[in-house]
């Protein structure tokens, strides 16, 4: 049997600001339909890696494709500025900060991109926002404005409006940190929706039980290095690296206080 | 004493036409001044260098020239090297492109203070960046400055006054040209005073209209 082609593919991926290394040579590949968390403490890098997917924070080396696409190309500006903006409409973001536009209503933060970036007509993008906001079951909420949503129901437009560009592949960074202990469910459940729609998603998370319920897979990364990755099932229970081992620990004890 | 403010009705319609010119040059540069101010703010954060000095140099003369200077050297200066505009153009060129450098400064400051996090999430659904400005990040700050920009806008009514030495016949003058013709100057300079605090209510009037309409938008 030959390995299936990945469909995220992150080679040797390496980042660094002036000194300080915050990657340091770290493949990755995730298979289409794949679920991959990235865990880890803060400052281990996690965040730039996923940041690095869609150029957001660009490495200062390797190369990270999204199918048969380089998505960071060394361009001349203008060339990279057009590929960037048609690579990044694959990739869906979510971000730990939500980051609606809050000068627009649901429906306006969901429409405008593909209104403006896929050139949809009112009525497509409206049909659109309508079956995402669906979806995660804020169509009542298509009026409002961001500021009378809760932090939950902020998430899950923000998630609407990342699928309303129908990206290959999702990446969530933190995003359920920011909320409320009792709104973190109704994100998770989103999310579980998601995957099982085959999504790819790409999860920095710090909630292991989550990634444990939903991933196929759980990177654990420190100080700039993939430490150890396998199975949510062997990570969480019988983790073979001490690093990882003492993170659970900590992470635990934290979570049952 | 010696007042007689029954000389006023006679003179009314001259005062009030001077009135009408003087909304009109406001609306006008106020329009000019904001639109400008924007335009100015992008170039000063996001043009090239090329662009940014020789823009630097614009303002610079615009911050630190006084405004009657500016509307001699528009109005009596371009001539000579071809261009004769219309003192009401001259007007309104003036003191827009002054309002709008002053403008400007609060947009820039107003853009800055918008979250990166804004910008970044319109450049991951595949905005361009200037798709992002216009549509994400200026609105945004626009929507932030309009309080400070609506004393800019004050400070402007009071200064379009500066316009009559160019021959504009806008409140003042047309005040003057009643006092020329009745010798009462502090009847007619009482009657324009009440007309600008009017037109300042007026204006405060539409700014808080504004303000109201952002705030149930947020």
């Amino acid at each position: 049997m030959t390995e299936p082609k990945p469909f995220v593919d992150i080679r040797n991926a390496q980042k660094s600001y002036g000194a300080l290394e915050v990657l340091k040579d770290i493949s990755l590949q995730v298979a289409r339909g794949e679920i991959v968390a990235i865990i880890g403490p803060s400052g281990s890098g996690k965040s730039t890696l996923l940041r690095a997917i869609n150029d957001l924070d660009p490495l200062t080396g390797g190369e990270v494709w999204l199918e048969d696409t380089q998505i960071n190309k060394k361009l001349p500006h203008r060339q990279y500025e057009k590929h960037i903006n048609q690579v990044r409409q694959n990739i869906g973001m979510v971000f730990q900060h939500f980051n609606l536009f809050p000068h627009l209503s649901v429906r306006e933060n969901v429409t405008l991109a593909p209104k403006l970036v896929k050139r949809l007509s009112e009525d497509e993008a409206e049909e659109l926002a309508r079956e995402q906001l669906e979806k995660v079951g804020l169509i009542d909420r298509i009026d409002y404005y961001p500021s009378r949503l809760s932090g939950g129901q902020k998430q899950r437009v923000a998630i609407a409006r990342a699928l309303a560009m129908k990206p290959k592949v999702m990446l969530f960074d933190e995003a359920t940190s920011a909320l409320d202990p009792e709104l973190v469910e109704e994100v998770n459940l989103v999310m579980k929706k998601l995957a099982e729609e085959h999504m790819t998603m790409i999860i920095v998370t710090h909630e292991m039980g989550f990634a444990e319920t939903v991933c196929d897979r759980v990177i654990f990364m420190d100080k700039g290095v993939v430490v150890e990755e396998g199975p949510p099932s062997r990570i969480f229970r019988n983790p073979d690296n001490e690093r990882t081992q003492n993170f659970l620990r900590k992470h635990l004890a934290n979570a049952n206080r | 004493m010696n007042l007689d403010f029954t000389v006023i009705p006679a003179y009314l319609d001259v005062v009030l036409l001077g009135a009408v010119w003087t909304i009109a040059i406001t609306v006008a540069a106020a329009l000019l001044s904001f639109v400008g101010g924007i335009i100015f703010a992008v170039v000063a954060l996001y043009a090239p260098l090329v662009v940014r000095l020789p823009f630097r140099l614009f303002a610079w003369l615009f911050m630190g020239t006084p405004l009657l200077l500016q509307l001699f050297l528009i109005y009596f200066g371009l001539v000579q090297i071809g261009i004769d505009l219309p003192a009401f153009v001259a007007g309104v060129l003036g003191l827009g492109l002054h309002f709008a450098v002053y403008n400007s400064e609060l947009i820039q400051t107003s853009i800055l203070a918008v979250d990166r996090g804004q910008m970044e999430a319109a450049r991951t659904l595949g905005l361009s960046r200037g798709q992002a400005l216009r549509k994400v990040v200026i609105p945004q700050a626009v929507r932030d400055v309009i309080p400070p920009i609506g004393n800019n806008m004050i400070a402007l009514l009071k200064d379009s006054a500066l316009v009559s030495v160019i021959g504009v016949s806008e409140l003042t003058l047309s005040a003057q040209l009643a006092i020329g013709r009745t010798y009462r100057p502090f009847e007619f300079y009482v009657l324009a005073a009440a007309v600008y605090y009017v037109i300042n209510l007026g204006m405060e009037a539409v700014q808080r209209r504004i303000e109201l309409r952002i705030a149930a938008a947020r």
